[in-house]
Protein backbone atom coordinates (compact mmCIF):
# COMPACT_ATOMS: atom_id res chain seq x y z
CA UNK A 1 0.00 0.00 0.00
CA UNK A 2 1.44 3.70 -1.09
CA UNK A 3 1.68 6.28 1.41
CA UNK A 4 -0.93 9.29 1.68
CA UNK A 5 0.14 11.81 3.74
CA UNK A 6 -2.57 13.00 6.30
CA UNK A 7 -1.67 16.89 5.74
CA UNK A 8 -1.33 17.02 1.96
CA UNK A 9 -4.09 17.40 -0.84
CA UNK A 10 -4.23 15.27 -3.81
CA UNK A 11 -5.83 15.35 -6.75
CA UNK A 12 -7.33 12.67 -9.26
CA UNK A 13 -4.38 13.21 -11.66
CA UNK A 14 -1.64 11.82 -8.60
CA UNK A 15 -0.48 15.49 -7.82
CA UNK A 16 0.04 15.61 -4.37
CA UNK A 17 -0.29 19.79 -2.88
CA UNK A 18 1.59 20.82 0.53
CA UNK A 19 -0.17 24.66 1.17
CA UNK A 20 2.62 26.42 3.16
CA UNK A 21 2.64 28.94 5.74
CA UNK A 22 3.02 31.98 3.30
CA UNK A 23 0.21 30.37 1.13
CA UNK A 24 2.41 29.13 -1.82
CA UNK A 25 1.85 25.89 -2.72
CA UNK A 26 4.44 23.14 -3.31
CA UNK A 27 3.44 20.47 -5.37
CA UNK A 28 4.54 16.94 -6.54
CA UNK A 29 3.04 13.45 -7.94
CA UNK A 30 2.29 10.50 -5.39
CA UNK A 31 4.00 7.62 -3.95
CA UNK A 32 1.16 5.57 -5.76
CA UNK A 33 2.05 7.62 -9.17
CA UNK A 34 5.87 7.17 -8.86
CA UNK A 35 5.07 3.54 -8.13
CA UNK A 36 3.27 3.44 -11.58
CA UNK A 37 5.78 4.87 -13.51
CA UNK A 38 8.41 3.07 -12.25
CA UNK A 39 12.27 4.23 -12.20
CA UNK A 40 12.07 8.43 -13.60
CA UNK A 41 14.77 9.06 -15.71
CA UNK A 42 14.04 12.75 -16.41
CA UNK A 43 11.78 15.50 -15.14
CA UNK A 44 10.92 18.82 -16.90
CA UNK A 45 9.83 21.09 -14.51
CA UNK A 46 8.39 24.33 -15.44
CA UNK A 47 10.52 27.70 -15.16
CA UNK A 48 9.81 30.44 -11.96
CA UNK A 49 6.92 33.22 -13.85
CA UNK A 50 5.52 30.71 -15.98
CA UNK A 51 1.44 31.03 -15.62
CA UNK A 52 -1.08 28.24 -15.48
CA UNK A 53 -4.28 27.63 -15.36
CA UNK A 54 -6.19 24.84 -13.51
CA UNK A 55 -5.50 21.70 -15.54
CA UNK A 56 -2.71 22.87 -17.85
CA UNK A 57 0.56 20.56 -18.10
CA UNK A 58 2.83 21.87 -15.96
CA UNK A 59 5.94 19.74 -16.02
CA UNK A 60 6.60 15.84 -17.76
CA UNK A 61 8.07 13.52 -15.64
CA UNK A 62 9.34 10.73 -18.03
CA UNK A 63 10.42 7.09 -17.02
CA UNK A 64 12.26 4.47 -19.19
CA UNK A 65 8.33 3.34 -20.56
CA UNK A 66 6.25 6.40 -20.25
CA UNK A 67 6.35 10.14 -20.02
CA UNK A 68 3.67 11.29 -18.23
CA UNK A 69 2.44 15.34 -17.83
CA UNK A 70 2.15 16.49 -13.98
CA UNK A 71 -1.02 19.56 -14.33
CA UNK A 72 -1.53 22.13 -12.17
CA UNK A 73 -3.86 21.78 -9.53
CA UNK A 74 -5.11 24.70 -9.43
CA UNK A 75 -4.06 28.34 -11.19
CA UNK A 76 -1.57 30.54 -10.63
CA UNK A 77 2.24 31.69 -11.12
CA UNK A 78 5.41 29.23 -11.29
CA UNK A 79 7.58 30.38 -8.13
CA UNK A 80 10.14 27.70 -9.21
CA UNK A 81 10.76 24.04 -10.14
CA UNK A 82 12.70 21.75 -8.05
CA UNK A 83 16.29 21.98 -9.64
CA UNK A 84 17.51 18.44 -7.82
CA UNK A 85 15.65 16.45 -10.32
CA UNK A 86 17.76 17.62 -12.83
CA UNK A 87 20.53 15.32 -12.46
CA UNK A 88 18.86 13.35 -10.18
CA UNK A 89 14.92 12.25 -11.21
CA UNK A 90 15.47 9.17 -8.28
CA UNK A 91 15.39 11.16 -5.85
CA UNK A 92 11.41 11.78 -6.89
CA UNK A 93 11.10 7.51 -6.76
CA UNK A 94 13.16 7.91 -3.11
CA UNK A 95 11.35 10.71 -1.89
CA UNK A 96 8.24 11.88 -3.56
CA UNK A 97 6.84 13.91 -0.61
CA UNK A 98 9.61 15.27 0.44
CA UNK A 99 12.88 15.93 -1.26
CA UNK A 100 11.19 14.83 -4.80
CA UNK A 101 8.46 17.79 -4.94
CA UNK A 102 8.31 19.00 -8.48
CA UNK A 103 7.06 22.89 -8.41
CA UNK A 104 6.16 25.23 -6.36
CA UNK A 105 3.00 27.40 -7.07
CA UNK A 106 1.57 31.31 -5.87
CA UNK A 107 -2.18 30.22 -6.61
CA UNK A 108 -3.81 32.87 -7.60
CA UNK A 109 -7.16 32.20 -5.68
CA UNK A 110 -6.92 30.32 -2.65
CA UNK A 111 -10.36 29.22 -2.50
CA UNK A 112 -9.59 26.77 -5.36
CA UNK A 113 -8.22 24.93 -3.13
CA UNK A 114 -11.11 23.34 -1.24
CA UNK A 115 -11.84 21.53 -4.54
CA UNK A 116 -9.14 18.97 -3.98
CA UNK A 117 -9.08 15.72 -2.11
CA UNK A 118 -8.24 14.98 1.25
CA UNK A 119 -6.02 12.29 2.00
CA UNK A 120 -8.79 9.96 3.20
CA UNK A 121 -11.03 11.43 -0.08
CA UNK A 122 -7.42 9.76 -2.67
CA UNK A 123 -7.34 7.02 -0.67
CA UNK A 124 -10.73 6.36 -1.78
CA UNK A 125 -10.98 7.21 -5.15
CA UNK A 126 -7.30 5.01 -5.23
CA UNK A 127 -9.82 2.02 -4.36
CA UNK A 128 -12.45 3.09 -6.70
CA UNK A 129 -9.85 2.90 -9.95
CA UNK A 130 -8.51 -0.47 -8.85
CA UNK B 1 -9.87 -8.98 -51.94
CA UNK B 2 -9.81 -5.69 -50.35
CA UNK B 3 -8.58 -5.26 -46.60
CA UNK B 4 -11.41 -3.57 -44.55
CA UNK B 5 -11.93 -4.76 -41.16
CA UNK B 6 -15.61 -3.09 -40.91
CA UNK B 7 -18.83 -3.95 -41.90
CA UNK B 8 -21.36 -2.11 -43.66
CA UNK B 9 -23.08 -2.39 -40.23
CA UNK B 10 -20.57 -1.16 -38.66
CA UNK B 11 -19.65 1.73 -41.11
CA UNK B 12 -23.04 2.42 -40.48
CA UNK B 13 -23.45 2.56 -36.86
CA UNK B 14 -20.32 4.92 -36.82
CA UNK B 15 -21.61 7.32 -39.38
CA UNK B 16 -24.76 7.35 -37.05
CA UNK B 17 -22.94 8.36 -34.40
CA UNK B 18 -20.90 11.22 -35.69
CA UNK B 19 -24.35 12.66 -38.08
CA UNK B 20 -23.24 11.96 -41.24
CA UNK B 21 -25.47 10.10 -43.99
CA UNK B 22 -22.29 8.49 -45.87
CA UNK B 23 -18.69 8.39 -46.20
CA UNK B 24 -18.76 10.69 -48.93
CA UNK B 25 -20.28 12.88 -46.90
CA UNK B 26 -17.13 13.31 -44.54
CA UNK B 27 -15.57 15.17 -48.06
CA UNK B 28 -18.01 17.75 -47.96
CA UNK B 29 -15.91 20.79 -47.59
CA UNK B 30 -13.73 19.63 -50.91
CA UNK B 31 -15.24 22.22 -53.47
CA UNK B 32 -16.54 19.30 -56.24
CA UNK B 33 -14.42 21.01 -59.10
CA UNK B 34 -11.13 19.76 -57.35
CA UNK B 35 -12.38 16.10 -56.80
CA UNK B 36 -11.32 13.95 -59.05
CA UNK B 37 -14.27 12.09 -60.64
CA UNK B 38 -13.00 9.71 -63.26
CA UNK B 39 -9.62 8.12 -63.74
CA UNK B 40 -9.84 8.51 -67.15
CA UNK B 41 -6.38 9.43 -67.62
CA UNK B 42 -4.94 6.22 -65.84
CA UNK B 43 -4.29 4.09 -69.16
CA UNK B 44 -5.50 0.55 -68.57
CA UNK B 45 -3.20 -1.49 -66.66
CA UNK B 46 -0.06 -2.81 -68.58
CA UNK B 47 2.18 -5.82 -68.29
CA UNK B 48 5.08 -5.08 -65.80
CA UNK B 49 7.63 -5.93 -69.24
CA UNK B 50 5.64 -3.24 -70.72
CA UNK B 51 5.71 -0.83 -68.29
CA UNK B 52 9.62 -1.13 -67.95
CA UNK B 53 9.94 -0.24 -70.82
CA UNK B 54 7.88 2.58 -71.15
CA UNK B 55 9.85 4.02 -68.44
CA UNK B 56 13.61 3.47 -70.08
CA UNK B 57 11.90 5.22 -72.96
CA UNK B 58 10.95 7.85 -70.71
CA UNK B 59 14.24 8.05 -68.95
CA UNK B 60 16.41 8.24 -72.28
CA UNK B 61 14.33 11.05 -73.09
CA UNK B 62 16.60 12.76 -70.25
CA UNK B 63 19.60 12.29 -72.06
CA UNK B 64 22.88 12.71 -69.93
CA UNK B 65 22.92 16.34 -69.74
CA UNK B 66 26.01 18.14 -68.26
CA UNK B 67 24.36 19.45 -64.46
CA UNK B 68 25.68 22.56 -63.24
CA UNK B 69 22.14 23.21 -61.31
CA UNK B 70 23.04 22.87 -57.32
CA UNK B 71 20.32 24.62 -55.28
CA UNK B 72 20.09 22.00 -52.51
CA UNK B 73 20.12 19.05 -54.16
CA UNK B 74 24.24 18.05 -55.66
CA UNK B 75 25.86 15.57 -57.93
CA UNK B 76 28.42 13.98 -56.02
CA UNK B 77 30.48 10.95 -56.92
CA UNK B 78 29.30 7.70 -55.53
CA UNK B 79 31.92 4.65 -55.05
CA UNK B 80 30.22 2.15 -56.51
CA UNK B 81 30.37 -0.11 -53.36
CA UNK B 82 27.90 2.25 -51.46
CA UNK B 83 24.41 0.66 -52.91
CA UNK B 84 26.03 -2.66 -53.38
CA UNK B 85 26.33 -3.16 -49.71
CA UNK B 86 23.27 -0.86 -48.97
CA UNK B 87 20.85 -2.95 -50.42
CA UNK B 88 22.19 -6.42 -49.67
CA UNK B 89 19.46 -8.03 -48.01
CA UNK B 90 20.60 -7.25 -44.44
CA UNK B 91 20.35 -3.42 -44.73
CA UNK B 92 17.62 -3.59 -46.86
CA UNK B 93 14.87 -2.14 -45.42
CA UNK B 94 12.91 1.34 -45.23
CA UNK B 95 12.26 1.11 -41.61
CA UNK B 96 14.33 1.56 -38.48
CA UNK B 97 12.88 -1.37 -35.69
CA UNK B 98 10.52 -0.34 -33.42
CA UNK B 99 11.46 -3.07 -30.93
CA UNK B 100 13.87 -1.32 -28.90
CA UNK B 101 16.86 -3.92 -29.22
CA UNK B 102 16.08 -5.99 -32.03
CA UNK B 103 17.83 -5.73 -35.92
CA UNK B 104 21.48 -5.22 -33.29
CA UNK B 105 23.10 -4.64 -36.88
CA UNK B 106 20.76 -1.93 -37.92
CA UNK B 107 21.11 -0.12 -35.13
CA UNK B 108 24.36 -0.12 -34.55
CA UNK B 109 24.72 1.04 -38.48
CA UNK B 110 22.54 4.06 -37.40
CA UNK B 111 24.87 4.33 -34.09
CA UNK B 112 27.83 4.74 -36.25
CA UNK B 113 25.94 7.02 -38.36
CA UNK B 114 24.68 9.25 -35.48
CA UNK B 115 28.93 9.00 -34.64
CA UNK B 116 29.99 10.45 -37.97
CA UNK B 117 27.03 13.38 -38.15
CA UNK B 118 28.19 14.23 -34.68
CA UNK B 119 31.49 15.04 -35.25
CA UNK B 120 30.62 16.44 -38.76
CA UNK B 121 28.82 18.82 -37.08
CA UNK B 122 30.56 19.27 -33.78
CA UNK B 123 27.62 18.73 -32.05
CA UNK B 124 27.05 16.30 -28.87
CA UNK B 125 23.59 13.86 -30.03
CA UNK B 126 22.46 13.14 -33.42
CA UNK B 127 18.90 11.71 -34.86
CA UNK B 128 18.25 8.70 -36.78
CA UNK B 129 17.41 11.21 -39.16
CA UNK B 130 14.42 12.81 -40.76
CA UNK B 131 12.42 13.19 -43.60
CA UNK B 132 14.21 15.49 -45.79
CA UNK B 133 16.31 18.79 -45.36
CA UNK B 134 13.43 21.02 -45.57
CA UNK B 135 11.38 19.39 -42.60
CA UNK B 136 13.86 19.22 -40.78
CA UNK B 137 14.41 22.65 -40.52
CA UNK B 138 10.38 23.28 -39.91
CA UNK B 139 11.13 20.43 -36.65
CA UNK B 140 13.95 22.83 -35.98
CA UNK B 141 12.04 25.74 -35.79
CA UNK B 142 9.41 23.71 -33.24
CA UNK B 143 11.95 22.04 -31.43
CA UNK B 144 13.71 25.10 -30.72
CA UNK B 145 10.73 26.99 -29.47
CA UNK B 146 10.40 23.74 -27.16
CA UNK B 147 13.94 23.90 -25.67
CA UNK B 148 13.96 27.97 -25.28
CA UNK B 149 11.50 28.18 -22.66
CA UNK B 150 12.62 31.41 -21.46
CA UNK B 151 10.56 32.95 -24.30
CA UNK B 152 7.07 32.26 -25.17
CA UNK B 153 6.85 33.85 -28.58
CA UNK B 154 7.27 31.78 -31.23
CA UNK B 155 9.52 34.38 -33.31
CA UNK B 156 11.64 33.07 -35.95
CA UNK B 157 14.56 35.03 -37.38
CA UNK B 158 14.98 33.24 -41.10
CA UNK B 159 17.82 34.96 -43.62
CA UNK B 160 16.10 35.86 -47.09
CA UNK B 161 19.30 33.98 -48.02
CA UNK B 162 18.38 30.23 -46.72
CA UNK B 163 16.70 27.56 -49.68
CA UNK B 164 13.43 29.24 -50.46
CA UNK B 165 11.58 25.94 -50.69
CA UNK B 166 13.28 25.37 -47.05
CA UNK B 167 11.34 28.51 -45.73
CA UNK B 168 8.25 27.52 -47.64
CA UNK B 169 8.07 24.58 -45.82
CA UNK B 170 8.96 25.86 -42.33
CA UNK B 171 6.21 28.35 -43.05
CA UNK B 172 3.49 25.46 -44.11
CA UNK B 173 4.55 23.82 -41.17
CA UNK B 174 4.57 25.97 -38.13
CA UNK B 175 2.32 28.30 -39.50
CA UNK B 176 -0.64 26.88 -37.80
CA UNK B 177 1.28 26.92 -34.53
CA UNK B 178 1.36 30.23 -34.27
CA UNK B 179 4.58 30.40 -35.29
CA UNK B 180 5.87 34.65 -36.70
CA UNK B 181 8.56 34.02 -39.36
CA UNK B 182 10.61 37.25 -39.61
CA UNK B 183 12.46 37.47 -42.98
CA UNK B 184 16.11 39.11 -42.78
CA UNK B 185 17.45 40.63 -46.06
CA UNK B 186 20.59 40.03 -47.00
CA UNK B 187 23.59 42.92 -48.10
CA UNK B 188 23.59 43.32 -51.73
CA UNK B 189 27.27 42.85 -51.99
CA UNK B 190 28.10 39.92 -50.18
CA UNK B 191 24.75 37.75 -50.07
CA UNK B 192 24.32 37.33 -46.80
CA UNK B 193 23.02 38.49 -43.49
CA UNK B 194 24.47 41.08 -41.74
CA UNK B 195 24.36 41.90 -38.03
CA UNK B 196 23.01 45.30 -38.98
CA UNK B 197 19.84 44.07 -40.30
CA UNK B 198 19.27 42.24 -37.04
CA UNK B 199 19.98 45.28 -34.82
CA UNK B 200 16.08 46.20 -35.47
CA UNK B 201 15.50 42.59 -33.24
CA UNK B 202 17.70 43.51 -30.18
CA UNK B 203 16.65 43.56 -26.66
CA UNK B 204 13.36 41.34 -28.28
CA UNK B 205 11.56 38.31 -28.26
CA UNK B 206 13.02 35.89 -30.08
CA UNK B 207 12.70 31.97 -30.28
CA UNK B 208 15.60 31.10 -32.47
CA UNK B 209 17.97 32.93 -35.41
CA UNK B 210 18.29 30.49 -38.53
CA UNK B 211 21.49 30.64 -40.29
CA UNK B 212 22.51 28.81 -43.16
CA UNK B 213 25.87 27.77 -43.82
CA UNK B 214 26.34 28.29 -46.90
CA UNK B 215 23.73 29.89 -48.10
CA UNK B 216 21.28 29.38 -50.94
CA UNK B 217 23.31 31.55 -52.78
CA UNK B 218 27.12 29.59 -51.83
CA UNK B 219 28.19 32.73 -49.49
CA UNK B 220 29.66 32.16 -46.52
CA UNK B 221 27.59 33.60 -43.66
CA UNK B 222 29.55 35.01 -40.58
CA UNK B 223 28.72 32.44 -38.26
CA UNK B 224 30.65 33.67 -35.32
CA UNK B 225 28.87 37.12 -35.16
CA UNK B 226 25.73 35.82 -35.70
CA UNK B 227 25.48 33.01 -33.69
CA UNK B 228 27.00 35.05 -30.45
CA UNK B 229 24.15 37.33 -31.51
CA UNK B 230 21.46 35.39 -31.34
CA UNK B 231 22.91 34.04 -27.95
CA UNK B 232 23.02 37.50 -26.73
CA UNK B 233 19.40 37.75 -27.11
CA UNK B 234 18.19 34.85 -25.24
CA UNK B 235 17.66 32.69 -28.70
CA UNK B 236 18.85 29.84 -29.82
CA UNK B 237 20.74 29.17 -32.97
CA UNK B 238 19.64 26.54 -35.58
CA UNK B 239 22.31 26.13 -38.58
CA UNK B 240 20.91 24.72 -41.86
CA UNK B 241 24.11 23.17 -43.11
CA UNK B 242 25.78 21.40 -46.54
CA UNK B 243 26.95 17.94 -44.86
CA UNK B 244 29.90 18.11 -47.53
CA UNK B 245 31.08 21.80 -46.51
CA UNK B 246 31.51 21.04 -43.18
CA UNK B 247 34.39 18.61 -44.11
CA UNK B 248 36.34 22.31 -44.58
CA UNK B 249 34.12 24.93 -42.74
CA UNK B 250 34.01 25.07 -38.87
CA UNK B 251 32.02 22.95 -37.60
CA UNK B 252 28.48 24.35 -36.20
CA UNK B 253 29.27 22.98 -32.67
CA UNK B 254 32.28 25.84 -32.74
CA UNK B 255 30.08 28.72 -33.80
CA UNK B 256 30.93 31.54 -31.79
CA UNK B 257 31.57 31.39 -27.90
CA UNK B 258 28.94 28.70 -27.43
CA UNK B 259 28.21 27.01 -30.76
CA UNK B 260 24.50 26.36 -33.01
CA UNK B 261 22.00 24.72 -30.37
CA UNK B 262 20.45 23.00 -33.54
CA UNK B 263 21.88 21.64 -36.72
CA UNK B 264 19.96 20.36 -39.91
CA UNK B 265 20.10 20.18 -43.42
CA UNK B 266 19.69 17.56 -46.48
CA UNK B 267 22.03 14.17 -46.23
CA UNK B 268 21.60 13.97 -50.34
CA UNK B 269 25.27 14.82 -50.95
CA UNK B 270 26.51 12.38 -48.54
CA UNK B 271 25.29 9.09 -51.12
CA UNK B 272 22.55 9.45 -52.59
CA UNK B 273 21.79 10.10 -56.34
CA UNK B 274 20.20 13.53 -57.08
CA UNK B 275 17.35 10.90 -58.77
CA UNK B 276 14.55 13.50 -59.54
CA UNK B 277 14.37 14.87 -55.95
CA UNK B 278 13.99 12.07 -54.14
CA UNK B 279 14.14 9.89 -51.50
CA UNK B 280 16.91 11.89 -49.63
CA UNK B 281 17.32 12.56 -45.86
CA UNK B 282 17.15 14.98 -43.64
CA UNK B 283 19.69 15.31 -40.48
CA UNK B 284 19.44 16.78 -37.26
CA UNK B 285 21.84 17.24 -34.56
CA UNK B 286 21.66 19.11 -31.42
CA UNK B 287 23.47 19.86 -27.87
CA UNK B 288 22.95 17.54 -24.85
CA UNK B 289 20.78 19.87 -23.07
CA UNK B 290 18.11 20.00 -25.61
CA UNK B 291 18.12 16.14 -26.38
CA UNK B 292 14.76 15.26 -24.88
CA UNK B 293 12.55 18.04 -27.12
CA UNK B 294 14.51 16.44 -29.92
CA UNK B 295 12.09 15.02 -32.89
CA UNK B 296 13.24 11.79 -34.16
CA UNK B 297 14.74 8.23 -33.13
CA UNK B 298 18.18 7.87 -31.34
CA UNK B 299 20.17 4.88 -31.13
CA UNK B 300 22.55 4.15 -27.82
CA UNK B 301 25.36 1.93 -27.13
CA UNK B 302 24.79 0.06 -23.71
CA UNK B 303 25.70 -3.11 -22.16
CA UNK B 304 23.75 -6.16 -21.57
CA UNK B 305 23.40 -8.53 -18.49
CA UNK B 306 26.95 -9.98 -18.96
CA UNK B 307 28.76 -6.49 -20.35
CA UNK B 308 28.32 -7.25 -23.92
CA UNK B 309 28.80 -4.40 -26.22
CA UNK B 310 24.70 -3.21 -27.29
CA UNK B 311 22.52 -0.87 -29.27
CA UNK B 312 19.45 0.00 -28.02
CA UNK B 313 16.56 3.08 -29.63
CA UNK B 314 16.73 5.25 -26.59
CA UNK B 315 14.90 8.35 -25.07
CA UNK B 316 11.59 6.69 -26.73
CA UNK B 317 9.63 8.30 -23.98
CA UNK B 318 9.43 11.31 -26.39
CA UNK B 319 7.95 9.56 -29.13
CA UNK B 320 5.03 9.55 -31.08
CA UNK B 321 4.05 5.66 -30.61
CA UNK B 322 4.55 6.37 -26.62
CA UNK B 323 3.68 9.96 -25.95
CA UNK B 324 0.94 10.37 -28.43
CA UNK B 325 -0.42 13.61 -29.48
CA UNK B 326 2.21 14.78 -27.08
CA UNK B 327 5.50 13.51 -28.98
CA UNK B 328 8.17 15.76 -29.76
CA UNK B 329 6.85 15.32 -33.52
CA UNK B 330 4.69 13.66 -35.48
CA UNK B 331 7.47 12.56 -38.12
CA UNK B 332 8.35 9.25 -35.99
CA UNK B 333 10.11 7.02 -38.63
CA UNK B 334 13.76 8.05 -40.47
CA UNK B 335 15.14 7.22 -43.78
CA UNK B 336 16.64 4.29 -42.77
CA UNK B 337 18.02 3.28 -46.30
CA UNK B 338 19.43 6.11 -47.87
CA UNK B 339 21.07 6.87 -44.00
CA UNK B 340 23.11 3.34 -44.64
CA UNK B 341 23.96 4.35 -47.86
CA UNK B 342 25.38 7.70 -46.73
CA UNK B 343 26.91 5.47 -43.77
CA UNK B 344 28.58 3.56 -46.12
CA UNK B 345 29.34 6.48 -48.47
CA UNK B 346 30.81 8.41 -45.41
CA UNK B 347 32.96 5.29 -44.53
CA UNK B 348 34.48 5.05 -47.37
CA UNK B 349 35.57 8.24 -47.92
CA UNK B 350 36.65 8.75 -44.66
CA UNK B 351 37.65 12.28 -43.52
CA UNK B 352 40.42 12.54 -45.59
CA UNK B 353 38.43 11.88 -48.64
CA UNK B 354 35.56 13.88 -47.80
CA UNK B 355 37.87 16.82 -47.57
CA UNK B 356 38.67 16.37 -50.62
CA UNK B 357 35.79 16.18 -52.12
CA UNK B 358 34.52 19.35 -50.63
CA UNK B 359 37.82 20.82 -51.99
CA UNK B 360 37.69 19.89 -55.84
CA UNK B 361 34.44 20.97 -55.51
CA UNK B 362 35.21 24.38 -54.01
CA UNK B 363 38.23 24.58 -56.89
CA UNK B 364 35.85 23.88 -60.17
CA UNK B 365 33.24 26.28 -58.61
CA UNK B 366 36.12 29.48 -58.94
CA UNK B 367 37.39 27.77 -62.00
CA UNK B 368 34.00 28.30 -63.54
CA UNK B 369 33.06 31.23 -62.05
CA UNK B 370 36.53 32.64 -63.13
CA UNK B 371 36.71 31.59 -66.67
CA UNK B 372 32.15 33.15 -67.04
CA UNK B 373 33.40 36.52 -65.54
CA UNK B 374 36.15 37.44 -68.13
CA UNK B 375 32.98 37.16 -70.47
CA UNK B 376 31.28 40.80 -71.59
CA UNK B 377 28.60 41.09 -69.53
CA UNK B 378 28.80 38.52 -67.01
CA UNK B 379 29.61 39.11 -63.65
CA UNK B 380 29.78 37.35 -60.27
CA UNK B 381 26.74 39.36 -58.16
CA UNK B 382 28.27 38.87 -54.80
CA UNK B 383 31.89 39.00 -53.30
CA UNK B 384 33.18 37.12 -50.52
CA UNK B 385 33.82 33.95 -49.88
CA UNK B 386 31.81 30.58 -50.91
CA UNK B 387 31.22 26.88 -51.74
CA UNK B 388 30.42 25.24 -54.11
CA UNK B 389 27.45 27.83 -55.61
CA UNK B 390 27.73 31.37 -56.92
CA UNK B 391 25.51 33.41 -58.40
CA UNK B 392 26.27 34.95 -62.08
CA UNK B 393 24.72 37.96 -63.41
CA UNK B 394 23.61 37.86 -67.45
CA UNK B 395 23.20 40.15 -70.33
CA UNK B 396 20.07 38.73 -70.70
CA UNK B 397 17.08 36.95 -68.66
CA UNK B 398 18.36 33.74 -67.06
CA UNK B 399 15.78 31.43 -68.90
CA UNK B 400 16.65 32.22 -72.24
CA UNK B 401 20.43 30.66 -71.48
CA UNK B 402 19.04 27.87 -69.63
CA UNK B 403 17.08 26.82 -72.40
CA UNK B 404 19.47 27.91 -74.77
CA UNK B 405 22.20 25.83 -73.15
CA UNK B 406 19.59 22.73 -72.54
CA UNK B 407 19.42 21.96 -75.81
CA UNK B 408 23.64 21.80 -75.96
CA UNK B 409 22.76 19.03 -73.10
CA UNK B 410 24.10 21.39 -70.70
CA UNK B 411 21.83 22.15 -67.15
CA UNK B 412 23.23 25.52 -66.75
CA UNK B 413 21.62 26.50 -63.39
CA UNK B 414 18.95 27.54 -61.36
CA UNK B 415 16.85 30.73 -62.83
CA UNK B 416 16.83 32.81 -59.23
CA UNK B 417 14.00 35.21 -61.29
CA UNK B 418 11.01 33.61 -59.94
CA UNK B 419 12.47 34.07 -56.05
CA UNK B 420 14.84 36.69 -55.71
CA UNK B 421 13.22 39.36 -59.00
CA UNK B 422 15.65 42.10 -57.73
CA UNK B 423 18.92 40.20 -58.45
CA UNK B 424 18.00 40.60 -61.98
CA UNK B 425 19.10 38.33 -64.67
CA UNK B 426 20.38 36.03 -62.07
CA UNK B 427 21.78 32.68 -63.06
CA UNK B 428 22.84 30.01 -59.29
CA UNK B 429 25.61 27.65 -60.65
CA UNK B 430 27.21 24.77 -59.05
CA UNK B 431 29.72 22.66 -59.79
CA UNK B 432 31.23 19.95 -58.24
CA UNK B 433 33.92 17.18 -58.22
CA UNK B 434 32.25 15.17 -61.10
CA UNK B 435 33.04 18.57 -63.70
CA UNK B 436 36.68 17.95 -65.43
CA UNK B 437 38.46 20.99 -66.75
CA UNK B 438 37.04 19.96 -70.28
CA UNK B 439 32.88 20.13 -69.02
CA UNK B 440 33.99 23.43 -66.92
CA UNK B 441 35.15 24.96 -71.18
CA UNK B 442 32.68 23.29 -72.16
CA UNK B 443 30.09 25.29 -70.49
CA UNK B 444 31.99 28.60 -70.89
CA UNK B 445 31.97 28.07 -74.82
CA UNK B 446 28.03 27.17 -74.75
CA UNK B 447 27.44 30.10 -72.50
CA UNK B 448 29.53 32.20 -75.05
CA UNK B 449 27.74 30.68 -77.80
CA UNK B 450 24.06 31.78 -76.11
CA UNK B 451 25.20 35.07 -75.31
CA UNK B 452 26.52 35.62 -78.76
CA UNK B 453 29.79 37.14 -77.18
Amino acid sequence: MSQIPAELKYTKSHEWIRVEADGSLTIGITDHAQEALGDLVFVETPEAGQSFGTGDAAAVVESVKAASDVYAPVAGDVIGGNDVLADAPETLNDDPYGEGWIFKLQPADAGELDGLMSADGYADFLKSEQ
Amino acid sequence: MPFIPHTEAEVSRMLAAIGANSIEDLFDEIPENLKVKSFDNIPARRSEMEVSRLMHERAETDGQPLCFIGAGAYEHHIPAAVWQIATRGEFYSAYTPYQAEASQGTLQLIYEYQTMMCSLTGMDVSNASLYDGATGLAEAVLMAARANRKVKEHRVLMPASVHPYYRACAKAICDAQGFEFISIEFDDSTGTTLLDSLKAYEGQAISSLVIPQPNFFGQLEAVDQLTDWAHAQGALVIGVVNPVALALLKAPGQWGTQGADIVCGDGQPLGAPLSSGGPYYGFMCCKQQHVRQMPGRIVGRTVDLEGKVGYTLTLQAREQHIRRAKATSNICTNQGLVVTASTIHMSLLGAEGLRRVASACWHNTRKLVDALCTIDGVDAVFTGAGFHEAVIRLPKPAAEVIDALSKRDILAGLDLHAHYPTLGNALLVCVTETKSDADITRYVDELKAALGA
